[in-house]
C-alpha cells in the first residue's frame, strides 16, 4: 500500500478520492437508469399479458364457477323474481331518500343517454339516431311491477342491451326506484298530496303565475 | 525566466473559478428542465389508439358522464377501460356500418381484446387509487384536464412525484363538492374559502408519508 488512505493509486498518478466519487457518479448518470422498478413482472388491470393465450393479464371468469361473495340466490333481488318466477311487485328493500337520490344520480349516468333526463325517451342518443326508447310515461308501463323494470335494466329489452356488467343490483334497483319518482312526477295526483305540501304548492301556483304569464297581459 | 502567463490571467482564472458555478448550476437546471419536459414525462402528447375515439365528441359534446364507461373509478383503484360491450350498447346502431369501428365490432364478434394504448401509466411501485380521490372531492378534471375538450386524449399533467405532493401537501387548492367531481368545466367562485372548509367537511389529510403511496 502506497499513499495515504484517502488517495487511490492510478498507474503513476494520484487521483483523489472525491474526484473518483464524482466520475463514478457521472457514469451511473450516464449509464442512465433501469426501469425494471417502473414496470414490474406483475399485472396492473387489463395490461397486457405475455403468459396466457388470449393475451390479457384480466382473466375472464371461468364459465361454471361463481367467485366468492358473488353467489346470488335471491331471486328477488338479483332477477326481480319471485319464487314462483313472477316479476315482483315492488323494490325488495326500503326504498329511503338515500336510495331515490342513488337512484337519481345513476339514472343520469346509464339511461338518460337515451332515455332523456325526464323519461320521455329522447335522450342524446336517440337525437343522434339511435332506435326511440317508449316513454316511461305510458300507461302500460306505469301499470307495470317494479321487477319488469328490474329485469330489462339487467338483460336488457330490444334495441337496449343489459346494464348488469355497468350497474350493480342495488343501483339497478334505485333506477327503478327513480323511475317510479319519474312517473309519479308527470301524473300526481293533487289529493293524494300532504295538506301542507298543498298548500305551498297553491301559494307557488299563485306566485308564479303572473310572472309566467307577463305582468302586462294580466 | 519570464513569466508564462500574462498578467490578464490573474482575472481570467477567477472569472472562470466564479463560472464554473454558473456552468454546473446551468447543467442541472439543464436536467431538471430534460427530466420535466414531455420528453420524459409525455405530459401533452396526445397518443394514437387503434380506433380514435374521441373524448370530446362522447363526454363532451353528447354530454356522456363519465362513469357511463368508466364504470369502477368510485369503487375500486382503476377506473376501468370498458369492455367493447360498453361501445356496442349504442354502436350497435349508431355507426354500424363505418369503417372506422370495424376493429370494435371484430373484438364484439370474436371475443378479443382492443390493444388501447394506455396514456397514463403510473410506475409500479406507485398504488394509486381512483375511489378515494373520487370520495374526497377531486374532480377528474383536476388531474386528467379538460378530457372533454380532447379528442385523442392526452396526459395533462407530469404525474411526477412532485406534482402528486403539491396537492397532498395543498389539497385545499384543488378540492370541490362531491357533487361536481365529474362536471369538467366546473371552477370555484372562491377556492380560497372553499377549499379550508371542503378539507374539513370531507376530513382530508395532508398525507406525505411514504406509504400513502408506496408499500
Amino acid at each position: 500500500m502506497s499513499g495515504r488512505a484517502s488517495t487511490i493509486v492510478v498507474g503513476r498518478g494520484r487521483l483523489r478520492a472525491p474526484v473518483v466519487v464524482w466520475v463514478l457518479a457521472l457514469v451511473v448518470l450516464g449509464v442512465g437508469c433501469r426501469q425494471d422498478m417502473h414496470d414490474q413482472p406483475k399485472y396492473q388491470p387489463l395490461e397486457a399479458s405475455a403468459f396466457f393465450a388470449d393475451g390479457r393479464a384480466s382473466r375472464p371468469v371461468v364459465p361454471g364457477t361463481v367467485a366468492r361473495g358473488q353467489l346470488r340466490e335471491d331471486s328477488r333481488l338479483y332477477a326481480g323474481r319471485d319464487s314462483a318466477g313472477s316479476f315482483v311487485e315492488e323494490v325488495p328493500f326500503s326504498v329511503t331518500r338515500a336510495v331515490l337520490d342513488r337512484g337519481h344520480e345513476r339514472y343520469d349516468i346509464y339511461c338518460s343517454p337515451c332515455h332523456d333526463r325526464v323519461g320521455n325517451g329522447n335522450g342524446m342518443i336517440v337525437q343522434r339516431g339511435f332506435k326511440r326508447p317508449p316513454s316511461l310515461h305510458e300507461e302500460r308501463l306505469r301499470d307495470t311491477p317494479d321487477g319488469y323494470f328490474f329485469q330489462v335494466v339487467t338483460e336488457g329489452f330490444g334495441a337496449m342491451k343489459g346494464y348488469a356488467a355497468q350497474v350493480p343490483p342495488r343501483d339497478r334497483w334505485a333506477i327503478v326506484a327513480y323511475i317510479r319518482a319519474l312517473q309519479l312526477s308527470q301524473h300526481a295526483v293533487l289529493a293524494e298530496w300532504p295538506l301542507e305540501t298543498r298548500a305551498e304548492l297553491a301559494r307557488g301556483a299563485s306566485a308564479s303565475a303572473p310572472v309566467r304569464r307577463g305582468p302586462a297581459h294580466d | 525566466m519570464p513569466q508564462v502567463f500574462h498578467r490578464s490571467a490573474n482575472t481570467f482564472s477567477k472569472v472562470s473559478i466564479f463560472g464554473a458555478l454558473f456552468a454546473l448550476a446551468a447543467v442541472v437546471y439543464g436536467l431538471a428542465l430534460i427530466n420535466r419536459s414531455s420528453y420524459v414525462t409525455w405530459a401533452g402528447v396526445a397518443r394514437e389508439q387503434p380506433v380514435p375515439f374521441s373524448h370530446r365528441h362522447h363526454a363532451g359534446e353528447l354530454g356522456i358522464d363519465c362513469r357511463y364507461c368508466h364504470t369502477t373509478v368510485e369503487r375500486v383503484a382503476s377506473a376501468g377501460v370498458p369492455p367493447t360491450a360498453t361501445c356496442m350498447n349504442c354502436h350497435s346502431q349508431i355507426w354500424r356500418m363505418s369503417p372506422t369501428l370495424e376493429p370494435v365490432r371484430a373484438s364484439y364478434r370474436d371475443g378479443t381484446s382492443i390493444p388501447w394504448v394506455r396514456v397514463h401509466d403510473l410506475p409500479d411501485f406507485v398504488y394509486f387509487n381512483h375511489s378515494i380521490h373520487v370520495h374526497k372531492g377531486i374532480g377528474c378534471q383536476s388531474c386528467h384536464g379538460r378530457i372533454d375538450e380532447m379528442n385523442l386524449v392526452w396526459q395533462e399533467s407530469s404525474l411526477q412525484m412532485e406534482w402528486c405532493l403539491d396537492c397532498h401537501r395543498n389539497p385545499e387548492r384543488h378540492v370541490r363538492p362531491r357533487k361536481e367531481i365529474f362536471n369538467m368545466a366546473w371552477k370555484a367562485d372562491d377556492q380560497a374559502v372553499l377549499g379550508p372548509a371542503l378539507m374539513r367537511e370531507y376530513e382530508i389529510e395532508r398525507r406525505v408519508d411514504c406509504n400513502v403511496c408506496h408499500r
